[in-house]
């Protein structure tokens, strides 16, 4: 089945609270070879400025990958996941992701195209906490078509 | 609560300037680490029997991994990890991972753009597995201090 393009412009309901925690930023740095103490020490954080500590520029994916299934895997979408091939990601950071937020995620399908054969999505995910708007995460991602 | 900035200051800064480089190995351990730190779990970054199986040539890096990575370049060279606003980049090429040898990743970076009213530089970051570029297009706007 072929990528429905109606669903360009859809809005997903929005997830459920992902609550950021300290030992989650703190194996997210280590992952990625961010040393930086701002992920690990809350006074070193606070001095900084910080409430707590923070997570690194791309901890955001986490998050926003849980909004991204609902569309993935809604049944209508049409999207087969084992064809599915990262292309693009960019994040905008409104400020940091910090423990102890409780984030929500929303998402928009921006944009369901058709190119040789492949499908490309645009998918943007709302992330805030509460009001507040704390990240915009952008994803393009590839459907390549059947052999 | 007096605010110790960790920044660098946006007045020493110039375009054309080059930040310190890293290479990074990877290798099956680093991905699976990662996979459970992002709880990206597909077997393509992990099972070399399943990668095969869905036609790559081998395990291949998760390539937020390799953003991630990539990133802590300009992260470590501005001072605090979260003197980063937006970020971005096109997956352009996999990081394959052999079970021998594992991979390297070269990243560099430059300071393209500098932005004197908001105090913000525009960093572009190349990432270089043996000759191919791993991602495109990679761009870090930062706020300095």
């Amino acid at each position: 089945m072929p990528v429905n393009p109606e669903f360009a412009g859809r809005v997903y309901p929005p997830s459920a609270p992902y609550g950021v925690s300290a030992a989650k930023i703190k194996e997210f740095a280590e992952a990625v070879g961010s040393t930086d103490p701002v992920h690990t020490d809350r006074a070193i954080a606070q001095a900084r400025g910080y409430r707590d500590v923070i997570a690194p520029p791309t901890f955001a994916v986490l998050i926003a990958q849980r909004s991204e299934m609902a569309f993935i895997f809604d049944p209508e979408a049409g999207v087969d996941f084992s064809r599915v091939v990262h292309g693009e990601q960019t994040f905008v950071h409104h400020r940091p992701l910090t423990a102890g937020d409780e984030i929500v995620g929303t998402l928009t399908v921006d944009s369901v195209k058709a190119a040789g054969g492949h499908t490309m999505i645009v998918t943007r995910t709302e992330l805030s906490a509460g009001d507040e708007p704390v990240c915009t995460s952008l994803s393009t991602i590839v459907v390549r078509g059947g052999e | 609560m007096s605010e110790v900035s960790t920044r660098r200051a946006f007045s020493g800064v110039s375009v054309g300037e080059t930040l310190p480089s890293k290479t990074v190995h990877i290798d099956r351990a680093r991905l699976v680490q990662y996979a459970g730190a992002s709880l990206d779990r597909n077997p393509i970054h992990w099972d070399e029997r399943f990668a095969v199986k869905v036609g790559l040539p081998n395990v291949i890096a998760h390539g937020m991994f390799t953003m991630g990575a990539a990133v802590t370049i300009v992260t470590e060279w501005a001072g605090d990890a979260g003197a980063v606003v937006r970020y971005g980049t096109r997956f352009t090429k996999p990081v394959v991972v052999p079970y021998e040898t594992g991979a390297d990743v070269e990243f560099s970076a430059t300071v393209t753009a500098l932005n004197e009213d908001s105090r913000q530089a525009t960093v572009e970051i190349t990432a270089l597995c043996g000759a191919d570029k791993v991602l495109g297009r990679a761009t870090a706007l930062v706020q300095l201090g």
